[in-house]
């Protein structure tokens, strides 16, 4: 009958009703926590005005008048406060990927170096790990930059290591392509695009025919238009030297030592953390794994890259993930070795501008959405390793 | 949504403020200074000369000396002070957010910071400009020299700005290398990452004096490229406070030109010279005007001693820094400290 179909809880009203109760305290929630921003922003425009301190975004356009000492894009002292914000995210987000990439191939190595056999390997990991993860980073930091700097030779004595390359308190300095480098780029790219493209195509016959898969042809599908294109450019190529200066080295290319003691520090520290998560992950897979791998004739190396390691992903991925967002915060500790980071330069222009409230807002974003990124990437690509299916 | 609700805010304010203020003789600065018994002040984290902590823990140097003098001119005999030591970065904030009541720090008088920090500046302790430390070993003799040097500097201060400014003017390039700390700065400079280490000009004296290896291997360039004036900054908010703070800026110099010592000024509140007399409070009422006793000049100079001799003691020739007066000599002797006429 039709009475039975009504349940007694949908036909409850006002506060007994869950379903209203539930919303009518989300909405209460979020009108408090609204409210308590508004008061808050408020107060402080309230607060800024009574005490005559300049307020508002108006000084990103303003000329920021101060030089950057690292650039990957142009940069006068004549270009806005805005521009320099965006020269400082660019030298954090290089840092941060390269230390993401450099830190997870150095963790690679130390887990499993700290699960080897071998009486000398293991402990020397073991001593890596526990020596890097208990001292402060800032300190690190501040030892690489210092090794690098009171080590190297000065600029007016600095070796030639090849043709062109220096090496010295100012930094590596190397030639870099002054024309064709569009060309050779673009080459490049196309190079690895193919590369890509017949390893996929390969690895699908592979399990498909049972054919195997050959590294060759992917080879000569890279070289062929880099090599294309430096015969076609060959006239026109030519390089920017490095020349010898009073103070250094003028012109090539330049890596500067705060650079490098930043991406040193980052991934020794973060490798440290990587090759733990990668031990634990390796030590969750099952030993009936390993055993059946070796009663398939697999050599040690095989079953670890084909068997453990991809199961140890699984484990390893959420707290890998983490230990990404530790590097690319992390990165803002430039400021005391000297890199001009995103929050180097922030710094610089709260002291000029004097508007704190704003660039704190700004860095906040700029981090936050950089870290929601790293997240989202790792997100889908746990969704990818996952067993799907498995119990 | 937000007018009403400020202007709200801003009536209740005034209600409670009509309700407890005393009578207007004093501002609130100075009401809550003399109730704290203690003057609170920002100083640099350690600048030799000017404010450094010696190892019992006692700052010492220029810039806290005139803390010590508004101290001692405010709060009488009982006269107390805490240093707060500030980073370029904190320094501002702190005085915006009302912790400290005046910061006597190295910070340079610019319009902007002036304008628009809700600060103001109560008058210059120190005519300062930014120049060069370079080791002797470079034989330069000009900052001119310096086309496409790294220069180590440190954030925060006006620095950066006059390197770029200087280095565009003349048409010559160099390499940045910014820290967020002076002692980094320094720390990279001296083991040989930059040619040089720009700050200003009183900073480099200190460093040479108290940091570098060997002193008389390095040298100043003679290349002054910016003005710094540097001097104490109160908020804005309060005109009272800035007053007092100002004059007894004035009252210190006045105090050398009349030649008016620690060691002195006892006898001196006998003199006759009327201009002595109204300084010291023996006729006239000039500390009432501001909102002080009449011995307020008497103290500060007492405790501390005129502007000379502050100057002496902490950074003159016969100190590690080895300054010259020049701009801060007194105008009468060629120099631009100037004392307006206290009456």
């Amino acid at each position: 009958m039709s009475a039975v179909a009504v349940s007694p809880v949908r036909a409850a009203r006002g506060w007994s009703d869950p379903g209203f109760r539930a919303l009518a305290t989300q909405v209460i929630v979020l009108a408090l926590l609204a409210g308590t921003i508004a008061f808050l922003a408020t107060n402080l425009v309230g607060n800024l005005e009574a005490r005559s301190i300049r307020t508002g975004f108006g000084f990103l356009w303003q000329a920021a008048g101060f030089e950057i000492g690292q650039s990957f894009i142009a940069w006068s002292p004549s270009a806005s406060f805005g521009r320099a914000l965006l020269v400082g995210l660019l030298n954090t987000l290089v840092v941060a990927s390269l230390g993401i990439v450099l830190s997870t191939l150095a963790g690679f190595v130390v887990g499993i170096a700290s699960l080897s056999r071998n009486p000398l390997v293991s402990p020397l990991a073991r001593l890596y790990v526990e020596l890097v993860r208990n001292t402060p980073l800032l300190l690190q930091l501040y030892l690489w930059y210092a090794v690098l700097t009171q080590m190297l030779p000065a600029a007016s004595a600095a070796p030639q290591l090849l043709p062109g390359v220096y090496l010295a308190k100012s930094g590596l300095h190397f030639p870099v392509l002054q024309h064709g480098a569009g060309p050779l780029l673009a080459a490049v790219f196309a190079g690895a695009l193919a590369f890509a493209g017949h390893g996929f195509w390969a690895r699908r016959r592979a399990e498909r025919t049972g054919m195997p898969a050959r590294l060759w042809p992917g080879l000569l599908l890279l070289a062929l238009p880099i090599a294309a294109v430096a015969l076609e450019h060959a006239a026109t190529i030519s390089f920017d030297v490095p020349r010898p200066t009073r103070f250094g080295f003028s012109g090539g290319g330049m890596i500067t030592p705060e650079l490098t003691a930043l991406l040193i520090g980052l991934s020794l520290y973060n490798a440290a953390f990587i090759g733990e998560i990668l031990r634990a992950g390796i030590l969750s897979v099952g030993r009936g794994q390993l055993e059946a791998a070796a009663a398939l004739a697999l050599s040690r190396g095989q079953s670890l890259r084909l068997v453990v390691i991809p199961q140890a992903m699984k484990v390893a991925v959420p707290p890998l993930a983490s230990q990404y967002l530790n590097l690319a915060k992390n990165t803002s500790l430039a400021i005391a070795i000297g890199y001009p980071d995103l929050m180097s330069i922030g710094n610089t222009i709260i002291n000029q501008t004097g508007q704190a409230v704003e660039v704190i807002a700004i860095l906040m974003c700029v981090y936050l959405a950089l870290s929601l990124a790293i997240s989202a990437f790792m997100n889908w690509y746990n969704a990818r390793v996952a067993l799907k299916g498995a119990s | 949504m937000t007018f009403p609700f400020k202007s709200g805010l801003a009536a209740a304010a005034l209600a409670i403020a009509a309700t407890f203020s005393a009578p207007a003789e004093a501002g609130p600065t100075l009401d809550a200074v003399r109730k704290r018994g203690e003057v609170v002040c920002g100083v640099s984290t350690g600048i030799g000369g000017f404010s450094i902590a010696d190892s019992s823990g006692r700052w010492t140097g220029l810039t806290t000396d005139f803390c010590r003098a508004v101290s001692a001119a405010v709060l009488g005999d009982a006269a107390k002070e805490k240093f707060v030591p500030l980073s370029p970065q904190q320094r501002f904030t702190a005085l915006q957010s009302g912790e400290i009541d005046m910061l006597t720090t190295v910070a340079t008088w610019t319009l902007t910071r002036d304008a628009s920090l809700g600060l103001i500046y109560a008058g210059v302790y120190f005519y300062d400009g930014q120049g060069f430390l370079v080791p002797k070993s470079l034989g330069l003799k000009s900052a001119l020299e310096l086309d496409g040097a790294s220069i180590c500097t440190a954030t925060g201060t006006t620095s950066e700005l006059n390197l770029a400014d200087y280095f565009r003017a003349n048409g010559k390039t160099f390499k940045p290398v910014v820290f967020e700390a002076q002692n980094e700065a320094r720390a990279a400079f001296f083991s040989g990452r930059c040619q040089a280490f720009s700050a200003d000009m009183s900073y480099l004296s200190s460093v040479r004096a108290s940091d570098a290896p060997n002193p008389d291997e390095w040298q100043i360039l003679p290349e002054m490229i910016s003005k710094e004036p540097l001097g104490p900054i109160v908020a804005r908010n309060d005109l009272d406070w800035y007053t007092a703070a100002k004059w007894v800026m004035m009252a210190l110099i006045e105090a050398e030109e009349k030649g008016i010592t620690a060691a002195n000024v006892d006898q001196m509140k006998d003199s006759q010279n009327p201009e002595i007399k109204r300084l010291l409070g023996t006729a006239g009422d000039m500390g009432q005007r501001l909102g002080l006793d009449p011995g307020w000049a008497y103290r500060a100079v007492k405790r501390v001693g005129n502007y000379g001799e502050i100057f002496e003691r902490n950074v003159g020739p016969k100190t590690p820094l080895r300054m010259e007066r020049n701009s801060n000599a007194l105008w009468t002797k060629g120099g631009l400290m100037y004392a307006m006429p206290v009456r």
